[in-house]
C-alpha cells in the first residue's frame, strides 16, 4: 500500500464509511434505515453553524474545555531522555474524554427528536458520560454492561444510577464490553422509533467511526493550537491507549496530514501477547466482521471472536475502530502494546511522581512513553493523550496490591 | 430449475406454502444435527435453514445465542456444518438447505472456497445476517458461479429503493422479518405483513417468506395466508433447549407436524 498517496488530502471514510478496505455496513437490514436516517441527519447537522456552536458552548461551559497541556517534568526528569506532556483529558467533566463524544451524540439524539438514549460500557466512563448527558437533556437512558465489568466497576455502575440510569447486565457471551454492544444493538434494532443509540467508540458500523472521531477531535485540534503556543511547533510524537480507539483517534486525526508527527497507539498486552490473554488486537489479530464494521479482530481461526483480558476494562475489547486497522495498514501510525504489569508500574509512577493518577487505560500510554523516552534527546517532545483519570480504579489497583478497601 | 425454485414451483401447484424451519447446527450436539434435519422434513418441513453459529449474533435474540453457544461449546464451526448438509443429501436430494448466520466465519474461509464448499456439499442457499446488499457483493459473484442462490433480509422499515436493490442479487426467496426487533420477539403484527408483502412482491419477482415472532400454529397459519413461506426459529430452538436429549426428535416431529397441519388446512 501507498503511504503518501492517501493521506494527502486525507478525506476519509468514504462515502459508504469505507477507510480503504475497512469499516463499511455490516449490520442486518433491520438496522438499514436507521443507520440511513443517521447518516443523513448527521451530514446535515456537521455543517449546519448553529448545531455545532450548540456543541462547541457545552464543551466550552458544561464539560471544560479546552483541557490544559502540561508539562511533566518532574516525570520527564525522572526517566530521563525526551520531555513527556500530557494532554489533560482526565480534567473534563465526569473525567475522561469520553463526554465530548456523547456530549455530541445527545445534541444530535434532540434534534432527531429522539427522547431515549441507549449506551453500552465497558469501563464504564462511557456510560457514565451518556448517564450525564442524558440527566443534562433529560432523557431515559439505558446503558448495557457486561456482569463482568460490573464487578469490576461497582462505582461507575453507581454514579450512573445516582445519575438516573437503567444499568443493564448482561449475561452473554464473555460478559464484557463486546456483548455489552451486541445487546445495545439489541436493544436499537427493536425501539428504533424512539432510541438514539450512542456508541462510545469508534467503531460499529458507518456512521458511527465517523461520528465519534469527528466528536472527539476537538482533542486533537486543541492540541494543535496549544502546542506551538507553549514550545513554538508541533510534539514529535503523540501516544495514546487503543481499545476501541475513540481517545486515540481523536487526537491522532488533526494530526494524520502531519506526516513529521509520529502516531503511536498502545493497546492492552494483558498477561503478554505470547500467553494469548491480551487485547492487542491491532498487534496480533487478523480482518474480520463484527459490530458492524470491517476491521482488524482477535478470533480463532473458525471467525469465533475470543474472548480477551486486560486489566483495564475499557480496552478490554475484540475489536478496534476501522480507521485504526486503515493507519496500522498503511503505516501512518504505529500500534504497539504494554502489558499489565507496565500499565500498572506506570499508573504508580505517574501518581507519585506528578501527583496524576490515571485512569488504567490511559496508564498504558503512560508506560509506553516511559517505555520509549530514554532513547531520545531532551529536545524530542512526546505527548501522551492523559485520556482519563484513575478514581474509577481504585478497587482494582488496591485489589491486586492486596489491599481491601 | 434449482431446488429451491422446484419446491416453490410444485407446493404453487398443490396450492401450498412452505414451512421452513430454523435450528442451530450442533446444537444441542454435532452428532444430532442430520437427524435433526431428517425429522424435520418427515414432520413436513419443505426448506431447512441451518444456522451456522456464531460467537456475536448480534441480530438474534437470546433464545438463538444460547443455542449458538451451546453448539460452539461443542467445537461446531462452518466446516462441521458444511460436512452435515453433505451427510443430509446423500439419502435426500429434494429439500433445499439454506445457511444462515454471520460474515465472519465465512471470511475465515475464503468466499471463493465457501462457495466451492456449498456446492459441494448441496447447500442451495445462503443467508448471511450482516451482508447487506452494499456490502455482500463479493460472495453474491461467487455464490452465483456455482449456482448457490444469496437469500435477503426485508425489514418493516425497508424502503422501495433498498427492495430495488436486493431485488438486483437476490435469490431463492426473500425473507421478511415480521417485526422490528430480534429473533424470538412476540409482537407480530400480522395486518401490517399482509399490507407489505404485495409491495415487495412489486418489487422483487420471488416467493416471499416471513419469519421472526412465529411461535404457534395460529399465528403460522395467518402467516401463510398471506405469504409463500413460514419460517420459524426461535420457537423451534427452545423445544430443542428444553427436550431431553434423546425426546428432541419425537418432540420437533409432534411441533412441526400440528404447524403443518394448520398452515395446509383451508381457512
Amino acid at each position: 500500500m501507498q503511504m503518501n498517496e492517501p493521506l494527502s488530502n486525507y478525506n476519509l471514510p468514504d462515502g459508504e464509511g469505507h477507510y480503504g478496505p475497512y469499516g463499511g455496513v455490516f449490520v442486518a437490514e433491520t438496522l438499514m434505515h436507521a443507520l440511513e436516517d443517521l447518516r443523513k441527519n448527521y451530514h446535515t447537522l456537521r455543517q449546519d453553524k448553529a448545531f455545532m456552536e450548540e456543541f462547541s458552548s457545552e464543551l466550552k461551559n458544561y464539560v471544560g474545555r479546552p483541557s490544559p497541556i502540561y508539562y511533566a517534568k518532574r516525570l520527564s526528569e525522572e526517566i530521563g531522555g525526551a520531555q513527556i506532556w500530557l494532554k489533560r483529558e482526565d480534567l473534563n467533566h465526569t473525567g475522561a474524554h469520553k463526554i465530548n463524544n456523547t456530549m455530541g451524540q445527545a445534541l444530535l439524539a434532540r434534534h432527531m427528536g429522539k427522547t431515549r438514549i441507549i449506551a453500552e460500557t465497558g469501563a464504564g466512563q462511557h456510560g457514565v458520560a451518556s448517564a450525564t448527558v442524558a440527566a443534562r437533556y433529560g432523557m431515559d437512558c439505558v446503558v448495557y454492561m457486561g456482569s463482568e465489568d460490573i464487578k469490576r466497576q461497582a462505582t461507575n455502575v453507581y454514579r450512573m444510577k445516582l445519575l438516573g440510569a437503567k444499568v443493564v447486565p448482561v449475561e452473554s457471551g464473555s460478559r464484557t464490553l463486546k456483548d455489552a454492544l451486541n445487546e445495545a444493538m439489541r436493544d436499537w434494532v427493536t425501539n428504533v422509533s424512539d432510541t438514539f443509540y450512542i456508541i462510545g467508540t469508534v467503531a460499529g458500523p458507518h456512521p458511527y467511526p465517523m461520528m465519534v472521531r469527528d466528536f472527539n477531535s476537538v482533542v486533537g485540534e486543541e492540541i494543535k493550537k496549544q502546542m506551538p503556543e507553549q514550545i513554538g511547533r508541533h510534539p514529535d510524537a503523540i501516544v495514546a491507549c487503543v481499545g476501541g480507539g475513540s481517545n486515540a483517534m481523536g487526537v491522532f486525526y488533526p494530526y494524520i496530514e502531519n506526516q513529521d508527527v509520529e502516531l503511536i497507539g498502545v493497546e492492552a498486552g494483558g498477561s503478554g501477547i505470547e500467553t494469548g490473554k491480551h487485547a492487542a488486537t491491532l498487534c496480533a489479530g487478523r480482518p474480520g466482521v463484527l459490530h458492524g464494521n470491517r476491521t482488524y479482530l482477535i478470533q480463532d481461526s473458525n471467525g469465533q471472536i475470543v474472548e480477551t483480558h486486560s486489566i483495564s476494562a475499557g480496552l478490554d475489547y475484540p475489536g478496534v475502530g476501522p480507521e485504526h486497522s486503515w493507519l496500522k495498514d498503511n503505516g501512518r501510525a504505529e500500534y504497539v502494546s504494554v502489558t499489565d504489569q507496565e500499565a500498572l508500574d506506570a499508573f504508580h509512577k505517574l501518581t507519585r511522581v506528578e501527583g496524576i493518577i490515571p485512569a488504567l487505560e490511559t496508564a498504558h500510554a503512560i508506560a509506553h512513553a516511559i517505555k520509549i523516552a530514554p532513547s531520545h534527546q531532551k529536545n524530542k517532545v512526546i505527548l501522551v493523550n492523559l485520556s482519563g483519570r484513575g478514581d474509577k480504579d481504585m478497587d482494582t489497583v488496591a485489589k491486586v496490591s492486596g489491599i481491601k478497601l | 430449475m434449482s431446488r429451491i425454485a422446484k419446491t416453490f414451483h410444485s407446493l404453487k401447484i398443490s396450492n401450498k406454502k412452505a414451512l421452513i424451519p430454523f435450528f442451530t447446527a450442533g446444537d444441542p450436539s454435532p452428532d444430532l444435527t442430520v437427524s435433526i434435519m431428517h425429522s424435520l422434513v418427515k414432520a413436513g418441513a419443505d426448506i431447512i435453514e441451518l444456522g451456522v453459529p456464531f460467537s456475536d449474533p448480534m441480530a438474534d435474540g437470546p433464545v438463538i445465542q444460547r443455542s449458538s453457544e451451546r453448539a460452539l461449546a461443542k467445537k461446531t464451526d462452518l466446516r462441521m456444518v458444511l460436512n452435515f448438509v453433505e451427510e443430509f443429501r446423500s439419502t435426500d436430494m429434494t429439500t433445499p438447505v439454506v445457511l444462515m448466520g454471520y460474515a465472519n466465519p465465512i471470511e475465515a474461509i475464503g468466499y471463493t472456497d465457501f462457495a466451492n464448499l456449498c456446492k459441494h456439499a448441496g447447500v442451495d442457499g445462503v443467508l448471511v445476517v450482516d451482508y447487506p446488499p452494499e456490502e455482500g457483493g463479493e460472495l453474491n459473484i461467487q455464490l452465483k458461479k456455482q449456482a448457490v442462490d444469496s437469500i435477503y433480509l426485508l425489514a418493516p422499515t425497508s424502503t422501495t429503493k433498498r427492495m430495488k436493490e436486493v431485488a438486483k442479487t437476490a435469490g431463492g426467496y426473500v425473507y421478511y422479518v415480521s417485526l422490528k426487533g430480534v429473533t424470538g420477539a412476540t409482537n407480530l403484527d400480522i395486518e401490517s405483513v399482509a399490507k407489505r408483502i404485495p409491495e415487495i412482491k412489486k418489487e422483487i419477482d420471488l416467493p416471499v417468506g416471513v419469519g421472526f415472532g412465529i411461535r404457534d400454529t395460529k399465528t403460522a397459519k395467518s402467516v401463510a395466508g398471506v405469504s409463500d413461506a413460514v419460517v420459524i426459529g426461535s420457537r423451534i430452538v427452545e423445544e430443542i433447549e428444553s427436550s431431553p436429549k434423546d425426546k428432541i426428535e419425537e418432540n420437533l416431529y409432534l411441533l412441526v407436524s400440528d404447524i403443518r397441519k394448520a398452515i395446509d388446512e383451508p381457512s
